[in-house]
């Protein structure tokens, strides 16, 4: 599923316009996208959360050549699954 | 600071478009389709944002980090997410 056809659906799902139902799909993704960029944390009751996770720079080979390289160290968000879609993807049961 | 759903619905009812009881409905129901997408294994993708996928995870012995028992850990799909490039150079400027 692409963000228009996410956009069609909520529409559809909730008898709103295309338009309308564009606004709300960019402003939920722009509000978590801020959220990230400011490094704050990110929680969705039910679907999962987010936090902003820093890595430490290393020294590193490309795989190809053998070549050694520096990584850069970086920041990247790491999700978290919520309860309930962790057991929705398992068919309703947790298997913990 | 945490965003929450909350959250998302104020931004929605500052648009002006729908009532806070709408607002709050339409956030519910778009969680509600990108979870019943994943569950039916389908992947998300959200350009600019990332790609939510269900990866599939064989059945593997694993031990109780408590007691050190060694378990079984049945088979079970688990939800990942990758990051846009975009949103990934937005979040590292200025690290």
């Amino acid at each position: 599923m692409t963000k228009s056809q996410l956009i069609e659906a909520l529409a559809k799902a909730e008898g709103i316009t295309l338009k309308a139902a564009e606004t709300a799909v960019n402003v939920t993704f722009q509000s978590m996208e801020q959220a990230l960029i400011k490094s704050d944390r990110l929680e969705i009751r039910g679907f999962g959360s987010f936090k902003v996770k820093n890595y430490e720079g290393y020294k590193g080979r490309n795989p190809k050549t053998g070549e050694l390289i520096e990584v850069e160290s970086k920041k990247l968000p790491f999700f978290k699954v919520g309860k309930e879609l962790k057991e929705r993807v398992n068919g309703g049961t947790s298997q913990d | 600071m945490t965003l929450t759903k909350a959250h998302i619905v104020e931004n929605l009812f500052a648009k002006n478009i729908f009532t806070k009881t709408e607002s709050a409905q339409i956030i519910e129901t778009l969680f509600e389709i990108v979870k019943q997408t994943l569950e039916t294994g389908e992947d998300v993708l959200i350009s600019g944002f990332g790609k939510f996928s269900v990866k599939e995870k064989n059945q593997r012995r694993g031990r109780n980090p408590q007691t050190g028992d060694p378990i079984m850990l049945s088979p079970r799909k688990v939800v990942t997410f990758k990051c846009s490039g975009v949103l990934r150079e937005r979040i590292n400027v200025g690290k």
